[in-house]
């Protein structure tokens, strides 16, 4: 079993800044892999900045915007097989597309249509979970269970700061740590829930810290740059197929846009921090490393951002081809035996709507 | 007087009872620097400061479970639960602590907690933002509950919260924080728990309704006019529950439908049915018909409005119950 660790200090980062701190590398990324990361970051931040778009223009409803974040979510994907599990909440609504799922799919979520809830098991991910930190049980009786069985899978949940304030999360690392689960506990650290900001979410110096007192390592990495990230998350998924149980990442990163569309940040944040952040945002960091890398020429990032925008705009068109749902799915899916008032329910309302 | 909204009524009773009394404080996810997710809280941290206005940590049963607490050192804690389902980590303080801890103590101590939430679909919103959790709460011994229908009520039933010596929940209809507007009486203003209001008056059936479900009923009153004298029944309160103006209501009418967002199924229009059952049978020219959500989740927003009780629902029952 390795060591547990308390919180190690400084941020672990592997892209450089182009000046003093050197550009590093990860081993076994080659330039495909490279390349193949690189795509999933710009199809995560096009989905994201034409979804609030898409919002203004009135095709889809709220929506949770994750601008800042595809490092994150890009490299802790990058990090798992297929067989593995997420176990996302609302703000990674989107993970999916690095699981072949359609973009219409998600974006009907977001229209509030049926044909946005996804099969589970089709993509190995998991619900959008909406109530704070809730799937993070999920995730850890998950990996639990595949261990029963026997079954190489390990599973990977995403929850930000604020969650790590919640009983489910205490629950579930608690059951992960003594259940030696092959979970990986990430944690987007965005600074802030909603209007809340880290310094009153919590009185420990770092998320971290918190590893310790569940019985497992907590690494904290720079959530900007995707290689560490990457890097991060793989070394606990190795120790989770290697049977040593569960690991807390906190990737500390700067929420840099509102909580959700309907949110208004100017009231609370620190406007001038947000540009900064702004400045040193997730997706132009990793382009100009494969730019400086020679991986990637400015003509390549042209063609991919021209994919991912085409399969927006396919996504779109096909998601509002959707044809309007039956209110009769008003009653199915409950139950996979319901309740016979159900179905005297739904004739009522047909003849009350006189179809 | 002056016309609110109904959010902004709830915000002018929190001005108008911390002011009145330094023990009240409101605590709750996102209350204070920004003022709320609704802006029900707007102002009360620049005003009354950051004690006194808490941005708590994200945690529900942290926050009721320290409300119980600082009952206990002697403040009246005013806690915001940011959406009706994610009042749910709450409920184990709620049923075992909240509605408990007077009856440990065998009435020595009180638990004069308010915790108010938004609550309701019909929003358009993502998934659980939409529930209508009363029942929970109104079947929880110890506990109140209220829920206004209009600006005034809004802020006088808060105000009666916050003054009562017992824990009392008070659900706001978000689906019309910002549609219901009217008079609100200027600063204290207490509309007491326990009586319910008259909202239309009516001769042939009483709607009975509550929070968004009594503009409903109003509407589907109106649509009713050339067939049927409908009276509608604000209740207010769910508990206390104003029993002789249901019974008078009814008396007068001899028909009762009652309408609900929640779930049918042991919702609290079964305890309205109920009773009338055992109060006012010999009245009833017909049975009770309640219109209500659906035993099921909450639906896809794109399709909300078939379990939502709607004008056509409503008034498909009054026909009913007018041709037995
Ligand atoms: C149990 C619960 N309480 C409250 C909310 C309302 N809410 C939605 S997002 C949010 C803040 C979450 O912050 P954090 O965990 O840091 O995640 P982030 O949004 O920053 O990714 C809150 C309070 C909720 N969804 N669930
Ligand atoms: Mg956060």
């Amino acid at each position: 079993m390795s060591q547990v660790l308390p919180a190690e200090g400084g941020l672990r980062r592997v892209i450089g800044d182009g000046e003093s701190f050197p550009d590093g590398e990860v081993e076994g990324l080659g330039p495909d892999e490279l390349l193949a990361l690189y795509r999933n970051l710009v199809l995560l931040r096009t989905y994201d900045e034409r979804s609030v778009v898409y919002h203004r223009q009135g095709r889809i409803g709220t929506y949770a915007i994750f601008w800042n974040h595809e490092a994150m979510q890009a490299g802790g994907v990058f990090a798992l097989e297929e067989r593995d599990w997420i176990f996302p909440a609302y703000r990674e609504s989107a993970i999916g597309l690095l699981r072949g799922m359609p973009v219409s799919t998600v974006l009907s979520w977001w229209r509030g249509h049926p044909s946005g809830w996804w099969n589970p098991a089709e993509f190995n991910v998991a619900s959008i979970c909406v109530p704070i930190a809730t799937q993070i049980p999920h995730a850890v009786g998950f990996a639990w269970g595949s261990a029963l069985k026997g079954e190489d899978r390990v599973a990977l949940t995403f929850f930000g700061d604020g969650a790590t304030s919640e009983g489910s999360f205490h629950e579930g690392a608690t059951f992960a740590g003594v259940m030696k689960a092959p979970v990986v506990l990430f944690c987007n650290n965005n600074h802030w829930a909603i209007s809340t900001p880290l310094s009153a979410q919590t009185a420990a110096p770092t998320l971290a810290d918190k590893a310790i007192g569940y019985g497992m390592p907590g690494i904290r990495v720079d959530g900007g740059d995707v290689l560490a990230v990457y890097q991060a998350t793989r070394e606990a998924v190795a120790r989770a197929r290697a049977g040593e149980g569960p690991t807390f990442i906190e990737a500390v990163t700067y929420r840099a846009a509102p909580h959700a569309t309907a949110d208004d940040p100017s009231i609370y944040i620190d406007l001038e921090r947000v540009e900064v952040e702004k400045e040193n945002e997730c997706v132009g960091r990793f382009e100009r490393y494969l730019l400086r890398a020679g991986v990637l020429t400015e003509a390549r990032v042209e063609e991919i951002k021209q994919e991912a925008l085409e399969l927006m705009r396919t996504g779109i068109v096909e998601a509002e081809a959707e044809p309007p749902a039956d209110p009769g799915l008003v009653f199915e899916h409950a139950y996979a035996n319901p309740p016979p008032a159900l179905a005297d329910d739904l004739a009522e309302l047909r003849r009350v709507l006189g179809e | 007087m002056s016309e609110r909204f109904l959010v902004e009524a709830v915000n002018d009773a929190l001005h108008v009872e911390l002011e009145r009394d330094p023990t009240v404080l409101v605590m709750g996810e996102d209350v204070g620097r920004l003022g709320g997710v609704f802006r029900a809280t707007a102002g009360l941290r620049e005003r009354f400061g950051a004690d006194r206005c808490v941005d708590t940590p994200l945690a529900e049963a942290g926050i009721l479970g320290t409300a119980v607490g600082l009952c206990m050192a002697g403040w009246r804690p005013v806690c915001e639960m940011q959406y009706d389902a994610f009042s749910y980590p709450a409920l184990d303080q709620l049923i075992n602590h909240v509605g408990r801890y007077r009856w440990r103590t065998r009435g020595k101590m009180s638990f004069p907690l308010v915790i108010r939430m938004p609550y309701g679909g019909g929003v358009r919103a993502p998934e659980l933002h939409d529930d209508s959790p009363e029942t929970y709460y109104v079947h929880t011994p110890g506990v109140k509950v209220a829920i206004p229908s209009t600006p005034a009520d809004a802020k006088g039933l808060l105000a009666a919260a916050i003054r009562d010596p017992d824990p009392v929940v008070i659900f706001e209809p978000k689906l019309i924080y910002r549609t219901a507007r009217g008079e609100v009486p200027e600063g204290e203003h207490v509309v007491p728990l326990g009586e319910a209001r008259v909202a239309r008056e009516g001769s042939d059936v009483t709607l009975v309704a509550y929070g968004a479900m009594v503009p409903l009923a109003e509407r589907a009153a109106e649509a009713l006019e050339d067939e049927a004298s409908c009276e509608v029944l604000d209740l207010r309160s769910l508990k206390p529950l104003d029993e002789d103006s249901l019974l008078a209501s009814v008396g007068k009418t001899g028909r009762a439908v009652v309408v609900q967002e929640a779930p049918r199924v042991c919702g609290f229009a079964a305890e309205v049915a109920a009773v009338l059952a055992e109060k006012a049978i010999f009245d009833l020219r017909g049975p009770v018909l309640r219109v209500t959500g659906y035993d099921v989740p909450y639906p896809y927003w794109q399709i909300e409005d078939a379990y939502m009780p709607s004008v056509e629902r409503v008034r498909d029952a009054v026909r009913r119950l007018l041709s037995i």
